[in-house]
């Protein structure tokens, strides 16, 4: 049985993408049969993320449309065999396509999949309502921020009058050093002002800047960003892991800095 | 942290929580202050009827509240009457 899972966060630029490359990507290692769709038509971008950009030839429009099969517009990940990503379309806009058309569309890929992720655009128009249309669950992703937060809220409100039946939270670009000085909301306060069930925290980490940038995301690795990510995998199959601590120092010589930080 | 730190104001961390809380009760609530003011005074007049309440003290909130058996939770309109005197129903 498939599971559909849309990631939003009202908010632009707070690491919903990120969110859907690392995700997918970290399924794909457990063995999962996991297609990717980029749902934010006219601002394309999960492709760059993931680094298949250059493998277009279809895409979500198009198979909407009629003008090709899924088939010939799913895009195969070489690293990853049970790992594939629809993109989006760039030059049209959200109009193109409608709840009803994502609802289908999703139906004929349950049966090759067992999880479908949606990677929705910001905000609560056409956009959203066609992501979400066809979810089961949904993450979704915020930064210790007021205005993430408060867009975070409103999105929360807008899946339970939606009938998404789980929603839960990913809290991402935590800064300990902020944090620790107050200077930061952490993440008991974030769970307490949204309410809803924590399903992992992210931390501020350079990698994810670097593995962007080389289009390979970075779940599974050695840093604290990518065992985060390989966490919430794990807790999205069901399993039960505690929470990462975050504060682990990567070497030597960071916690050589923060002894002098201290003083 | 330093000594000085133990005099400064909130720190911003705290700042933002408060100021959030606040600000998700009417945006949750979907009504203007000035509705939730109407709904204060009605509750007000309706409660005065029965026994003495005190009108300054009296707070209205749009909260969450969580369901039984972890399904969720809906808002739920919370208020805090404080009671100054019981007036006896069969005075009026």
């Amino acid at each position: 049985m498939s599971e559909v899972i849309v990631i939003t966060s009202g908010k632009g630029g707070v690491g919903k993408t990120t969110t859907t490359a690392n995700v997918g990507t970290g399924l794909a290692q457990l063995d999962k049969k996991v297609v990717l769709i980029d749902t934010d038509i006219g601002l394309r971008n999960l492709d760059v993320v993931m680094g298949l950009e250059n493998r277009i030839v279809y895409n979500l429009v198009d198979v909407v449309e009629g003008n090709c099969r899924m088939k010939q517009a799913l895009i195969k990940d070489k690293r990853y065999p049970n790992l594939s990503l629809l993109p989006s379309a760039q030059t049209r806009d959200k109009s193109a396509v409608s709840p009803g058309q994502m609802v289908k569309l999703i139906d004929s890929l349950r049966e090759d999949f067992d999880y479908i992720l949606l990677d929705c655009p910001a905000g609560i128009e056409q956009g959203f309502k066609n992501a979400i249309a066809g979810a089961d669950r949904a993450l979704v992703v915020t930064t210790p921020e007021v205005s993430a937060i408060r867009d975070a809220d409103r999105i929360i409100g807008l899946l339970g009058a939606n009938e998404v039946r789980q929603t839960d939270l990913i809290v991402n670009r935590l800064r300990m050093d902020m944090v620790k000085r107050g200077d930061m909301m952490n993440i008991n306060d974030v769970t307490d002002i949204l309410a809803i069930n924590l399903i992992g925290a992210i931390p501020d980490d350079e990698q994810i800047v670097i593995s962007t940038n080389q289009g390979e995301p970075l779940v599974g690795t050695d840093c604290l960003a990518g065992k985060a990510f390989a966490n919430i995998c794990h807790r999205i199959l069901g399993e039960n892991v505690p929470l990462l601590d975050l504060e682990i120092k990567s070497n030597l010589w960071g916690k050589f800095k923060d002894i002098f930080k201290k003083n | 942290m330093s000594l000085l730190d133990l005099f400064k104001k909130k720190s911003s961390g705290t700042i933002a929580k408060d100021r959030l809380k606040l600000l998700l009760v009417s945006d949750r609530a979907n009504c203007s202050p000035d509705v939730m003011e109407m709904i204060k005074n009605d509750i007000i007049q309706v409660i005065s009827k029965y026994m003495e309440i005190d009108a300054e003290g009296l707070d209205i909130q749009i909260t969450q509240m969580d369901l039984e058996g972890n399904e969720g939770n809906v808002p739920a309109l919370y208020a805090n009457i404080p009671i100054k005197d019981m007036k006896h129903p069969s005075v009026s």
